[in-house]
């Protein structure tokens, strides 16, 4: 991690912290669901970024880490923490057998396979109302409790996320940061080479697509708690499409860029649902979007980041 | 075929319905001409995107380009929702085609099959011009080397802007022939561009008749799946481009990966 990604973090980190106290406010469920979509965006970006693998149906694992929280403490009385570590293995052992599917193909090949895969699961979770609720969703009484305790207050819950959240961003930080980082990112410049060097490259692909996977599951997992719910718009490919769009938009391959394009994303969402247009967020965010792919494809951060490495520089 | 995969084509084949309700509504346009001008206007309407939008990222990664138009798609289709709302409006099967034809062994609709018919004579069609006709083998070349095809005095540029005219023009011809047997609603191509997906993954991209031998294909294991068991009718689709993927990477048809 160089100086100008920490300091990019240290913003972030402040901001989040302040988000629900005066002045600024947040609703703690809004700032609940806007710092897990932040962690959901990173995990993609883990794969987009870093590897170049864009996957349009990361939602799977989102959802599916909301789903399993959902069912496991509304039929079980299990610990919370322990419920949220099997949805997180859910999502690992999933995004295991769909890696090893997916990385047969790369490209826009890899992203309609994913989204079909996705569309697999997202059915599942519609047909099967008994465990899932169908289109009603699956509503929780209750958080759970974690080590024996409760936590309902919605404050107290948005600072566990929120610390939770910072401890996946910095293990997807040290990721790229390592050996294992250095494969990715080579793999997306020339897998060609790596291949004549004797990696084998779709078992790295497997790998972190596997720990994208899991990643997305925890951010889900969090989220559902978050709202108590666990929704069909969770597995919808809706959300792996928006979920792309935050990463694209705070810029790729940086790992802080996504939180940010997770949180504009999120605000810009909800102010666009109260003016005129209402429901038809979309208008607004595809715009935003489409100009974002066409003008500045390195997104908001990778932009920024650039710039203050010039101005390091001068 | 141009290795640009269009998430609005699902929108262009809703465009296509909506041109036709329109059409009715505004002008009286009755439904055989909507046939062929309704394609004609959203072709039109998907060269116009492709000259100022989509041409300005073809020498990046084709990944920016599949997102460009999912921007696209998502802009459109709410448009849409803004002028037409979301609940969508039916379109009346023209008179000449509605009632029951009696095959002898079934009972069939006659819109039903007057779809079939034109779907695949259109499918005939695309697949003699791609394959066989003198145009087809400069799109596939200009696709394969457009440096050397535009060495040869071709114009490449107005080529692919023509051809993907034509894939948006036949998207638009599938929702007009839809829009009678379905509700017109901004939402409908939505669904049908996944099924698009997978389809043409598991007939080998740029491979025609792959396509239309497993969207057929898949059309009817879909039927039978569906009586075998309702609920798994939807995913039978996407189990199927599952193993297809296992079996046989580049698709049922397609080329592998590394001859393109």
């Amino acid at each position: 991690m160089n100086r100008r990604t920490a300091l990019v973090c240290g913003v972030l980190l402040v901001l989040a912290i302040l988000l629900p106290l005066p002045p600024l406010r947040i609703y703690p469920i809004v700032g609940i669901d806007l710092v897990c979509f932040a962690l959901f965006a990173v995990s993609l970006d883990l794969l987009f970024g870093y590897v170049g693998l864009l996957s349009f149906g990361q939602a799977m694992f989102w959802g599916g880490g909301g789903y399993v929280t959902a069912i496991l403490l509304s039929h079980t009385h299990l610990d919370a923490v322990l419920v949220v570590v099997l949805a997180v293995l859910y999502a690992v052992v999933l995004a295991a057998i769909v890696g090893a599917i997916a990385v047969r193909r790369s490209g826009i090949y890899f992203a309609m396979v994913t989204l079909g895969i996705a569309m697999i699961e997202s059915f599942t979770a519609f047909q099967f109302t008994d465990l899932t609720g169908g289109e009603n969703g699956l509503p929780l009484d209750n958080r759970g409790h974690y080590f024996g305790f409760p936590i309902e207050n919605d404050v107290v819950f948005y600072y566990v996320v929120v610390v939770l959240v910072a401890l996946g961003v910095w293990f997807a930080l040290r990721l790229v940061g390592s050996p294992f980082g250095g494969v990715l990112q080579a793999m997306r410049e020339n897998e060609q080479r790596l291949v004549a060097l004797g990696y084998r490259v779709n078992r790295y692909k497997m790998a972190v697509f596997t720990i994208s996977g899991g990643l997305a599951g925890f951010a889900g997992a969090l989220y559902a708690l978050g709202n108590r719910l666990a929704g069909l718009d969770m597995v919808d490919w809706h959300t792996s499409g928006a979920v792309v769009m935050m990463t694209v938009l705070g810029g790729i391959g940086t790992i802080v860029g996504p939180i940010v394009g997770a949180g504009l994303f999120e605000s810009l969402d909800y102010f666009v649902s109260k003016t005129p247009i209402g429901g038809e967020t979309n208008l607004v965010m595809g715009t935003i979007f489409g100009l974002c792919v066409l003008l500045f494809r390195r997104g908001i951060v990778g932009e920024l980041l650039i710039l203050m490495g010039r101005r390091a520089k001068n | 075929m141009l290795r640009v995969v269009n998430f609005a084509h699902g929108t262009m084949y809703m465009l296509g319905a909506f041109a036709t309700y329109y059409g009715a509504q505004l002008f009286h346009l009755p439904f055989y001409a909507a046939l062929i001008a309704a394609p004609i206007v959203v072709g039109l309407f998907g060269m116009l995107l492709e000259t100022t939008l989509l041409r300005r990222l073809y020498g990046l990664d084709p990944l920016y380009n599949l997102l460009l138009t999912f921007a696209l798609a998502l802009v459109i289709e709410d448009l849409m929702r803004l002028l037409a709302g979301a609940m969508g409006s039916p379109y009346a099967v023209p008179d000449a085609l509605s009632g029951i034809a009696n095959l002898g062994f079934t009972l069939y609709p006659v819109y039903k099959l007057f779809v079939i018919v034109v779907s695949l004579v259109i499918c005939a069609l695309v697949w003699w011009i791609v394959e066989r006709s003198p145009i087809g083998a400069r799109i596939r070349a200009a696709t394969e080397n457009p440096v050397l095809v535009r060495a040869f005095g071709i114009n490449t540029r107005a080529l692919v802007t023509w051809t993907f005219g034509c894939g948006v023009a036949l998207a638009a011809l599938a929702g007009v022939l839809a829009a009678p047997s379905t509700n017109v609603q901004p939402s409908m191509g939505d669904a049908i561009i996944i099924y698009a997906f997978a389809i043409v993954v598991i007939g080998g991209l740029g491979s025609v008749l792959g396509s239309i031998v497993a969207g057929f294909g898949l059309g009817l294991l879909q039927a039978i799946g569906g009586i075998v068991w309702a609920p798994i009718s939807t995913t039978l689709i996407f189990i199927a481009m599952v193993l297809v993927i296992i079996v046989r990477p580049a698709g049922l048809f397609g080329r592998p990966e590394g001859s393109r």
